[in-house]
């Protein structure tokens, strides 16, 4: 794929590299100066104190509040990826279908949850549903049905536009093969549309592994309850215990999004943006540029 | 339409999930008669889901695996007193805003968690105690002279948890002081230490735990003139009063025998704080 | 069912109501400059200039905005000391919404970067050949065009922003879902009631923001 960013600017001579040099050199020297700064306001003001990190070199510390935390989040971030996945599939499809009285409630369901904030959704599935259900929803399951819907919802219109991005000659072979509808979907469409897709989807999925994060509303014991709220109860360290936890939130979603990157490139195999390029030159890759950041 | 569907579907999951987890938890719809409300279950389960607090020092915090505190000493004692053993005791972190719907949810058998008594919450759950009376106070820097009582707080900066009563009683009757809200008081407390609250309000009994700690040993004072008083009561549902009575007998054992007392020494009374003593006299919240 | 008769509750719903919009507005300017001024940094010639870029997309898309407030407020707020207003509300409104643009942020630049990607080479190589500079040639040429490309993930973006701005909730803001939790512990019964409207007025907001970003995206798009 040939790539705007790269040809933005001309290979540097003489004058421009001594100046790019001098911007380099200010620029660098403002952000360390930056970074000692804040460096030194933290020394000022005792957060580097050695009490408040020596919990830190504890084993305690980590067995018993942080990769507790850490397993409830990765728990909770699984169940609801698998999922947010199926929900993903079941309704982009359901919005395509031919009969309107699938595809509207489809498409208001899909409208409606993408647009409610996911902290009212997982207070309401743990605090008002019981009363609906006359029974208790676990902090768990509040957190994983919200997240499923929301980012369900989020994943079936990235769905909806991978499907509508496959090349028209796809379906109309398989229809000429004399493949039913469900067929067509099932093995033309919604494979190729979930690969073109594959870095939105993974890109969406670090925004659910985040957003596990606002179980503590319902008190589920994940990373940032654990990690930061009880773990700075035991040792008044809450800054210093916040700084951890975003590390580690930090390294699992490189990862994540490492993996997506890394999945893109595999996803760009030989056949299917050939295919795309002969036909419709930009649209799988404009879908996915849409879908990339349809998140947050 | 849809929506429904889906809220049942993924409801039924989840009462599945729950009840699978409860165990032999029969259900929330015949909490009338005795044999199925507290009484009933710790007879034929041997099994008691407590909700405790997990962030108060001295009252119930969570120290990794286990729970510790006042509190959680006084489930305990009432788990003991309705034959269940130390094992058989579930704990369950509660926060300030879901006690209520815990219980009526059957998410817990008891709350006990600095659960104050009035009549707001009356209407939902019921009381057993008060086994503690507690008061809001203020906690202050150690040097501090010019906050005294809640009457000095106009244009102070306060903290305090959103949804509590103390947040509650200093926006209605205290409207001059300027409220700083979060989901807990741990977050209250280095904004104290850095100047950029002047006082850290909620029971008495809460804020000496804290300034107990070791992190904060000496920095801090509790301002010590109570302006309201707080009966501390365990929250069980409000069909309940066979349980409600149950466990008002087992207070009132509790503190003839010494148990009540050992319960202090063991936790609020390792800083040197006076056991108090609990007055039989008020077991008397329980529905008719 | 007389949740809403009471006109304190409704007061404090449509206060909620304002706090979010003036949290997203004034995040969504915010964002939008810094977000460009990233782009432009990660596609500049300037190794340590892409470096910034690329180390304030990769830290703060990938840290959950929870903790990015709480920063806001325990790091540049208490222990360094920035004090953006007197007024403790409007102090903690003022932190919301640094914390907001900042991750807000990462995510127009990763969308603005995107867009430049749709802009054909061949743009860029001719304004090259003309002698514009780096800076020129983004701004004259490679934005513009970039920015109708850009409109409907900015739209998705906006939307996101909309509804993360009830975590600034989590310091102290009393905007809607904060609002909301209040009301639905002390009227449980109406739970229902109280979240339908809530979300109501997201979904009412939202959605026709969703179709309008649509729309503007298919009337702006470049047909190449």
């Amino acid at each position: 794929m040939s790539n705007t960013t790269s040809v933005l600017y001309d290979h540097p001579g003489p004058r421009a590299r001594i100046r790019n040099r001098i911007l380099t050199v200010v620029f660098g020297v403002a952000i360390l100066a930056l970074l000692w700064w804040i460096y030194r306001r933290f020394d000022e003001a005792g957060q580097w104190d050695g009490n408040l990190w020596r919990p830190f070199g504890e084993t305690t510390t980590w067995t018993q509040f942080i990769l507790s935390g850490l397993r409830a989040t990765l728990f909770a971030a699984a169940a609801g990826m698998a999922l947010s996945l199926a929900f993903g599939v079941v309704f982009s499809v359901g919005r395509l279908s031919d009969h309107w009285w699938i595809r509207i409630p489809c498409g208001a369901v899909v409208e409606f949850f993408r647009a409610v904030p996911l902290l009212l959704m997982i207070f309401f599935i743990f605090y008002a549903v019981p009363f609906l259900i006359k029974a208790p929803v676990s902090a768990f399951w509040a957190v994983v049905i919200g997240l499923t819907l929301y980012n369900g919802s989020v994943l079936a219109e990235a769905f909806r536009a991978g499907i509508r991005a496959v090349p028209r000659g796809q379906s109309e072979a398989a229809y000429a093969l004399g493949m039913r509808k469900t067929l067509v979907m099932r093995h033309i469409l919604v494979p190729q549309a979930a690969r073109s897709m594959l870095p939105v989807i993974v890109s969406q999925l670090v925004v659910l592994l985040k957003d596990t994060a606002l179980g503590y509303i319902v008190a589920y014991p994940e990373l940032l309850q654990r990690g930061v709220n009880d773990l700075s109860a035991n040792f008044g360290n809450v800054v210093a215990a916040a700084i951890v936890v975003a590390l580690i939130y930090i390294v699992i979603n490189s990862l994540l999004t490492l993996l997506a990157g890394w999945l893109g490139r595999q996803g760009q195999g030989p056949r299917a943006p050939k295919a795309g390029e002969a036909t419709q030159p930009s649209a799988p890759s404009k879908a996915a540029d849409e879908g990339a950041v349809a998140t947050a | 339409m849809r929506i429904t569907r889906v809220v049942a579907v993924a409801a039924a999951a989840a009462l599945s999930f729950t009840v699978a987890a409860c165990g032999g938890d029969d259900g929330d719809s015949s909490g009338g008669s005795s044999a199925s409300g507290i009484i009933g279950k710790a007879e034929s389960s041997k099994k008691l889901i407590i909700g405790v607090k997990s962030d108060q020092p001295g009252l119930g915090l969570q120290t990794g695996s286990t729970y510790e505190g006042f509190d959680v000493e006084i489930g305990k004692i009432i788990a003991k007193g309705l034959g269940v053993e130390e094992s058989g005791i579930e704990w369950k972190t509660t926060t300030t805003p879901n006690r209520e719907p815990f219980i009526q949810q059957g998410t817990v058998d008891l709350v006990v968690a600095t659960y104050t008594i009035n009549d707001e919450r009356k209407q939902k759950i019921s009381f057993a105690g008060p086994y503690y009376v507690a008061g809001q106070d203020l906690l202050v820097k150690a040097d501090n002279t010019d906050i005294t009582g809640p009457e000095s707080l106009a244009g102070k900066k306060v903290c305090s948890v959103s949804g509590s009563t103390p947040a509650k009683r200093i926006q209605t009757d205290y409207p001059q002081a300027q409220l700083q809200l979060f989901d807990a008081y741990t977050k209250c407390l280095p904004l104290l230490e850095n100047g950029q609250v002047d006082a850290v309000t909620t029971d008495d009994i809460i804020l000496a735990g804290y300034a107990a700690q070791d992190q904060y040993a000496g920095k801090f004072k509790v301002v010590g003139k109570p302006f309201s008083s707080e009966p501390y009561g365990i929250g069980l549902k409000k069909e309940d009063a066979a349980g409600c009575k149950k466990i008002n007998e087992i207070l009132a054992a509790a503190a003839a025998d010494g148990s009540y007392k050992a319960a202090w020494e063991k936790t609020l009374g390792k800083s040197g704080a006076p056991a108090p003593t609990l007055d039989t006299s008020k077991l008397t919240h329980c529905p008719a | 069912m007389d949740v809403f008769s009471d006109p304190r509750n409704l007061d404090a719903t449509v206060s909620g109501f304002l706090w979010i919009l003036k949290l997203t507005g004034a995040s969504a300017v915010l964002a939008l400059v810094l977000g460009v001024l990233l782009a432009a940094m990660r596609v500049s010639p300037i190794p340590v200039l892409r470096l910034f870029g690329a180390a304030w997309v990769n830290i703060f898309r990938n840290t959950p905005l929870t903790l990015i407030i709480f920063f806001c407020y325990f790091g540049l707020y208490s222990t360094l000391g920035l004090t953006l207003s007197e007024d403790l509300v409007r102090n903690i409104y003022w932190l919301g919404v640094v914390g907001l643009s900042t991750y807000t942020a990462a995510f127009v630049c990763e969308a603005v970067r995107s867009g430049i990607n749709t802009v054909p080479p061949g743009q860029a190589e001719a304004a090259r050949a003309i002698g514009l500079t780096f800076a020129q040639t983004l701004r004259i040429v490679v934005l513009p065009q970039a920015g109708r490309a850009v409109v409907a993930p900015l739209g998705s973006i906006l939307i996101a922003l909309c509804k993360n701005s009830t975590i600034v909730g989590t310091i102290g803001l009393m905007e809607s879902s904060s609002v909301m939790k209040d009301l639905i512990n002390s009227y449980g019964n109406a739970g229902i009631l109280i979240f339908a409207v809530f979300a109501g007025v997201f979904a009412l907001l939202l959605i026709p923001t969703g179709y309008f970003f649509g729309w503007l995206a298919n009337r702006l798009a470049v047909r190449r």
